[in-house]
């Protein structure tokens, strides 16, 4: 199943959402000061944010103008191309190498880094890659048992230490580890952590430096773990998380619920750091590369 | 937490503030400030509309313009408006008359549930309350794992079963508290989307079964503008009695307090602050509209004393402090009970006016690792130079400074302080015969500084 149509299943069922507002918003009426209005609460709705909603909204005023667009459907696919461009940025395919190539997984409390790293796993797996998964949230309680059963089900190695142990130390270990069975991909889970606790973002700079003495230009990847629920306080955790260690790109969770995640566009927009996955649902296969394109034409059509 | 809307609704009020009659438009700058502030904050935007149109009509009424301070009373009623939002009072769990009180607990992926059990029965406890946990999260790997073991290291009882259904365990676990005479039964559910109809009937049927006086939706106060549809489909099908809000230490504007009771009607009953068990604490509307406003949060920073520090340590810290024989190690002490108060960025944003100190002045003086320094280098002196500091000569000074981890400078700064504290203190017995003691000790609450 395709992205697309996996993401318009997930939103199927939901009537009050962002995608059939918008559709109904842009089937007919003029271009209007109410279009314009109910234009910029529908994207605030969806968490695009203020201040990227209301320069959106002006900028497309603009253009509208210029181009003396008469059609509310014309003015649509004008956004759906502001969109597209803000957050495809960066298009580029990530190579796998490296020996081995290092993904860490972070993100603040709940977000869902566990199932997420998992999830990436199994992917990785599908495609013939060796992958081994790191227990590195040794603080919450029986994670690592949670990581457990799903390296299990995902048919990948995982490395862990006991539960309250360093986890710089387990990195230390799995980097070792990975090289001497000569291993693809080192996917990182870290515990869960709110960005404003300076001690505990320092933890996570620590395994970053550790990982990165193991191995130089590891990691290759640092993914922010994102709930498509996440309001405007996204761009805090973005900007911390960055400050600690360079966050290379976003996974958006729980899109599956009727959350929109247009938190993505103003972080991408402010930041420049760009998705890399989806997460659709709790099944470990439940996770697609993200298309910007894609997304930003099945978040304005119904 | 709130830290941002405070301050854009102070600089918003502020410059209304300065006016001497406001005219409609000086009203709808402001509003439209206060607009975009609080969607900035996340709360939901239909909240926000409602909210502003009848803070507007208050403000353009008769109470701000007869006003001769207008500007106030617009903050007055701003609060006022706030407070109502929140739901107005601190609300209480219900109880059972008879038999055990059934607590459910709901709510989304990944939002906080099972550590907010764990956390509600070590408050129930410490309030005398004898609570069993019943683990009904079969579903997501590990989470029965989980609760067994955050509840085992803080010695609370679990049940289980994961060969069973959730209904099954819950209806279990309700039997279990009846027969183990416990006052307090509490269900850890699992997250579920609130447009997953399947799982949304299974969370009914459990509602059917056990007949909870309580259920409670877990929100993650980080959330945006979708907190508001989820809260209403949980209503919808479950019927909630109230709110938990969760993560509230990050730095979230926590727009989701002022959606949530708005949308749904439920009150929030509490508030998950951090990491500890203990960090649960009742949500009291009006002090978080004071506090979102930046007018300070006396009542819970005394409640928050007087539940950390020890009347007995305290009244022996008078008599010390009486007889002036204060040692270092008192200061250390002191410094410990302060600290378990909880973070200080924390207490300053409750004092009046403690909100407004510039990030960096705070973070400054208050940073945590200067705390633990001193408490190393204090804890690197023998008994005999806490004693008597004075005899503290320079090669001492190296050995505790290595011992420490710290510098010889950073020995001498804590030395000279504690000099200046000491000269504090003799001062203040000479003022004693006055009286003055007592006035420090009624308004510090034993504090060093």
């Amino acid at each position: 199943m395709s992205f697309l149509n996996k993401f318009r299943n997930s939103l199927s069922g939901n009537k009050t959402g962002f995608i059939d507002r918008l559709g109904s918003l842009f089937s007919s009426g003029e271009i209007n000061e109410e279009f314009y209005e109910e234009l910029e609460e529908i994207l605030v709705s969806g968490d695009v944010g203020v201040e990227t909603t209301v320069r959106l909204v002006e900028e497309l005023r603009n253009e509208v103008k210029e181009s003396r667009l008469k059609e509310r459907a014309e003015v649509k696919e004008l956004l759906i191309e502001k969109l597209t461009e803000i957050m495809a940025s960066s298009e580029d395919d990530i190579q796998i190498k490296g020996e081995p190539h290092v993904i860490l997984m972070v993100g603040v409390n709940g977000s869902g880094k566990t199932t997420s790293a998992a999830k990436l796993a199994n992917l990785y797996k599908q495609e013939g890659k060796s992958v081994l998964l790191v227990a590195g949230d040794t603080f919450r309680a029986a994670a690592i048992e949670q990581l457990e059963i799903w390296a299990e089900r995902a048919g990948v190695e995982l490395i862990k230490q006991q539960a309250g142990s360093d986890p710089s130390a387990l990195f230390f270990d799995a980097m070792n580890s990975a090289r001497a069975r000569n291993i693809d991909l080192v996917i990182g889970d870290t515990a869960g952590r709110l960005h404003n606790k300076f001690n505990l973002m320092e933890e996570l700079n620590k395994i970053n430096r550790v990982v990165g003495r193991c191995q130089e230009g590891a990691p290759h990847q640092v993914l922010l773990v994102l709930d498509a629920t996440t309001g405007q306080n996204a761009i805090a955790q973005a900007k911390s998380f960055n400050q600690s260690l360079p966050v290379s790109g976003l996974i958006l969770t729980k899109l599956d619920g009727t959350a929109r995640g247009g938190i993505v566009v103003s972080i991408q927009d402010s930041l420049g750091i760009p998705v890399r996955y989806v997460g659709l649902g709790e099944k470990i296969e439940d996770l697609a590369p993200f298309e910007p394109a894609q997304f930003a034409r099945a978040l304005l059509e119904s | 937490m709130f830290s941002n809307l405070a301050d854009k609704l102070q600089n918003t009020l502020k410059q209304l503030r300065g006016k001497g009659k406001l005219n409609e438009k000086d009203v709808d700058t402001a509003m439209r400030q206060i607009k975009l502030a609080l969607l900035e904050a996340d709360v939901n935007f239909k909240v926000v509309k409602d909210f502003i149109a009848s803070l507007r009509e208050r403000a353009v009424g008769q109470e701000v313009m007869n006003s001769l301070t207008p500007g106030q009373q617009v903050v007055k009623i701003v609060n006022e408006e706030m407070t109502r939002l929140m739901g107005e009072k601190q609300s209480d769990l219900i109880t059972a008359e008879k038999g055990p009180t059934a607590i459910m607990i709901v709510g989304l992926q990944g939002s906080g549930k099972t550590t907010t059990v764990v956390k509600l029965a070590s408050y129930l406890r410490r309030s005398g309350k004898n609570p069993l946990l019943v683990a009904a999260d079969i579903y997501r790997p590990g989470a029965v794992k989980q609760l067994q073991v955050f509840s085992e290291s803080v010695g609370e009882k679990v049940y289980s079963n994961e060969e069973a259904d959730p209904v099954d365990i819950c209806k279990e676990g309700l039997k279990l508290a009846e027969k183990d005479s416990h006052d307090t039964v509490i269900f850890d559910t699992a997250g579920r989307l609130h447009i997953d109809q399947e799982m949304m009937t299974e969370v009914a049927t459990i509602k059917e079964a056990v007949n909870p006086h309580e259920v409670l939706l877990v929100v993650d106060a980080m959330t945006g503008q979708d907190a508001v549809n989820a809260a209403a489909s949980f209503n919808e099908s479950v019927g909630l009695t109230g709110v938990i809000l969760t993560k509230l230490d990050g730095d979230t504007r926590g727009g989701a307090a002022l959606s949530v009771n708005a949308v749904t009607g439920c009150p929030v009953k509490f508030v998950g602050v951090g990491e500890k068990v203990e960090a649960l604490e009742p949500f009291h509307p009006d002090r978080m509209a004071s506090r979102i406003l930046g007018m300070g949060d006396v009542l819970s920073l005394i409640e928050k004393a007087e539940a950390s520090v020890d009347q007995e340590k305290a009244k022996e810290m008078e008599q010390k402090l009486r007889r002036q024989q204060f040692t270092l190690d008192d200061f250390k002490e002191q410094m410990k009970q302060l600290r378990s108060m909880g973070s200080l960025e924390d207490i300053m944003n409750m004092m009046p006016g403690g909100a407004n100190l510039p990030k960096e002045v705070k973070q400054m003086s208050l940073n945590e690792d200067n705390f633990k320094r001193v408490e190393a280098i204090i804890s690197s002196m023998t008994a005999r130079e806490k004693q008597d500091p004075a005899i503290i000569n320079s090669s001492r000074r190296k050995r505790i400074a290595m011992g420490s981890g710290t510098q010889v400078q950073d020995v001498n700064r804590l030395l000279n302080q504690f000099n200046q504290m000491q000269k504090m203190i003799k001062k203040m017995g000479t003022m004693d015969k006055k009286g003055g003691l007592k006035k420090l000790k009624k308004g510090g609450k034993g504090f060093p500084f």
